[in-house]
């Protein structure tokens, strides 16, 4: 079975570029495009909690160090 | 944190909380991040010493949480030397744009590296000059359009685009010599255990090492970041082939 896990995305620190949304595996973020961030920008977050893996894609590829993952304890 | 659950990756403490100032989606940031973690990982905070460019680059002494000295344009290899050949116990770094290391500091670029000083150069090649608005660079792609070449890049004016990795491998002095990419994750990994393995070499004394970021910006090529990783794999690629150029004998 594979690893069960969850992010936290720092909505201040998203920039919104999308680079986690397209390398999820999972397909469990996307970009929050009816609201924003105080800098004016869509932020990301987690559409779908049950399938994230904790592969840290979404952490490795976002520029802004914006992702925190969190594994489930086995 | 929930329960029953443990942390298994977070923002490098040697990244400063300070937001960076890059455009989203840029890989300065990328490989700012990247380089941090590895200094976390390897330990060396206090031993490291960065010299920023001028460029897109210019604040990273903002955003890395180790000793920096800022060097005037092109002139980061020249400067990361002296700072060397003073303090040869400490890891050294120059951080430098195209236009920087390419460009107006090429010379500085090609005598350190016969030279065989023992620093290591990051190399970020986005293709063009994000700082000042867009203008061709020595690496502009053939064909590609910026504010100085609005037709394309034609190589009977401008010649092709120098390819400095495989430029720098000549030299025997030079011990390591990587061009990755930020583009997928495990790219950016790969790029992790370069920039890695090249202050590790640079820990051994074993001559200069060379990572090549194939880098982007967004903003310049006026694009969104997805397309510009379209742009990457599509056409920067073919022509600057990630991969290891040269790399120390023994290993
Ligand atoms: C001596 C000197 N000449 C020219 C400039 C103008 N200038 C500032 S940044 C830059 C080029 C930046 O391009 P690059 O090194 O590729 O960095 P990027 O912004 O793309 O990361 C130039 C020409 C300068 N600051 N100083
Ligand atoms: S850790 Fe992996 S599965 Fe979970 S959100 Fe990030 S990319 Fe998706
Ligand atoms: S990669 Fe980072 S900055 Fe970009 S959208 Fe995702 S969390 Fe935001
Ligand atoms: S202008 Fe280009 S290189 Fe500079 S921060 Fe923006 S995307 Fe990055
Ligand atoms: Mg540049």
């Amino acid at each position: 079975m594979p690893a069960k896990g969850y992010v936290e995305i720092s909505v201040e620190g998203c920039k919104g570029c999308g680079l986690c949304v397209i390398n999820c595996p999972t397909d469990c973020l996307a970009l929050k495009t009816s609201e924003t961030n105080s800098y004016g920008l869509h932020y990301a977050y987690m559409t779908d909690e049950d399938n994230c893996i904790a592969c840290q894609n979404c952490a490795v590829i976002c520029p802004d160090a914006a992702i925190t993952v969190y594994k489930k304890a086995s | 944190m929930k329960e029953g659950y443990k942390l298994i990756y977070q923002k490098p403490k040697t990244l400063r909380e300070k937001r960076m100032h890059y455009c989203p989606g840029c890989f300065h940031a990328t490989t700012h991040k990247l380089m941090m973690e590895v200094v976390e990982e390897l330990g060396i905070q206090e031993k490291i010493i960065g010299v920023c460019p001028v460029g897109c680059s210019v604040f990273a002494y903002d955003y890395m949480d180790v000793d920096m000295q800022e060097a005037a344009h092109g002139r980061a290899a020249a400067v990361a030397t002296g700072i060397k050949r003073m303090h040869p116990d400490k890891i050294v770094f120059s951080y430098q744009g195209d236009g920087d290391l390419a460009a107006i500091g090429i010379a500085e670029t090609i005598h350190a590296c016969n030279r065989g000083e023992n620093f290591t150069f990051i190399f970020i090649n986005n293709g063009i000059y994000g700082m000042t608005g867009g203008q061709m660079a020595p690496t502009t792609l053939e064909g590609q359009k910026t504010t100085t070449s609005p037709y394309g890049r034609d190589p009977k004016k401008a010649g092709l685009p120098l390819k400095m990795c495989e430029i720098v491998s000549q030299f025997d002095s030079v011990a390591y010599v990587e061009r990755v990419s930020c583009n997928t994750p495990a790219n950016a990994r790969k790029a992790k255990r370069a920039i890695k393995k090249a202050f590790e070499y640079q820990m051994q004394g074993l001559g200069s090492t060379f990572i090549e970021v194939a880098s982007n910006c967004p903003s310049g090529w006026k694009c969104t970041p997805e397309e510009s990783l379209e742009w990457l794999k599509e056409k920067a690629f073919p022509y600057f082939p990630l991969g290891v150029f040269k790399k120390p004998e023994e290993v």
